[in-house]
């Protein structure tokens, strides 16, 4: 990764013009090619920096839902219930982090409905409750990362 | 705006990424049955009706050496969270903030926001110094670093 590849991801992050030739708009701002920038940009997919290079849905608008879920699970128990949480393919995305509640996931799923559905299914197959934390107001959603 | 089938379609046929090829949009509306005009029209109007939050390019940030990354969840007085929360959020190196809700007595904390770092200690600093700055030493915080990541996907449309 050179200076190149961190101004790209600095700049792309924030926005990608939508246009009939959008990577040669792009690249212009950046000041390379518009080869370059697709080849720069293929590099950095197969070498598993970026996730994708495309849209942020808005999951409630698009008609999913979508929430921030806890558990707090004996150390003892914690592989065995992250494989039967994550079994389920609403569950998005898995961290353990230090606290006693020390599970925490991301439930998506097609329908707002379907999150109850799912939160009582996790917590027939683990025997632990599960607390549910959706998203009541955003103050900001940037996440983005500079380099 | 209401979605119809064609924009149903389009959001499919680019949630895992936009063709890397001189005419994206082109190849998108081969896929799909419609032309290249009508395919740029239809996301722009999603992207400015909401739809889309944003387009361009999403980072693995493990991968890019941001692994201490800290969830910092407050216990703000109900009437001081949206004030609070605009506060956090226009710090540089908050990514996140969010109201949720408590769930008592095991967690009183109604305010997440997100930060991440590439060295634990100095995250913490920065907390610290955030704290101060806005003046939200009196208000129960903790930190919540993430450890083992488990899974990690997008969610699907279909």
């Amino acid at each position: 990764m050179d200076d190149i590849d961190r101004q790209i991801i600095n700049r792309l992050q924030g926005g990608f013009p939508i246009c009939e030739h959008p990577y040669r708009e792009a690249a212009a701002e950046l000041g390379i090619r518009e080869e370059e920038l697709i080849r720069r940009l293929q590099k950095l997919l197969d070498d598993g920096l970026l996730s994708r290079f495309g849209p942020m849905y808005h999951a409630e608008k698009l008609g999913g839902g979508l929430s921030l879920c806890a558990m707090a699970i004996p150390e003892e128990r914690f592989d065995q219930v992250a494989e039967q949480v994550n079994a389920f393919p609403e569950v998005a995305h898995n961290y353990a982090r230090d606290h006693k509640l020390n599970m925490w996931f991301v439930l998506a799923t097609e329908t707002p409905e379907r999150i109850d559905e799912v939160l009582a299914e996790i917590e027939a197959a683990t025997g632990y409750k599960v607390y549910n934390m959706p998203k009541q107001e955003e103050f900001y959603v940037g996440l983005r990362f500079e380099l | 705006m209401v979605l119809n089938e064609s924009d149903s379609r389009l959001i499919a046929a680019i949630q895992d990424g936009l063709p890397l090829s001189a005419r994206p949009w082109a190849e998108v509306g081969e896929r799909i049955g419609m032309d290249e005009g009508e395919v740029i029209r239809r996301v722009k109007a999603l992207q400015e009706q909401g739809y889309i939050k944003r387009f361009g390019l999403v980072v693995r940030h493990h991968e890019l050496g941001y692994n201490a990354n800290a969830m910092v969840v407050w216990d703000v007085p109900d009437e001081r969270v949206a004030e609070v929360g605009e506060a956090l959020g226009r710090q540089r190196c908050v990514t996140l903030c969010y109201q949720r809700p408590r769930r008592l007595p095991h967690w009183p904390y109604n305010l997440f926001c997100m930060i991440h770092g590439k060295d634990r200690q100095r995250v913490l600093d920065y907390i610290d110094q955030v704290t101060e700055e806005l003046g939200l030493q009196e208000i129960p915080r903790e930190v919540l670093f993430s450890g083992r990541r488990f899974k990690q996907r997008g969610a699907k449309y279909r």
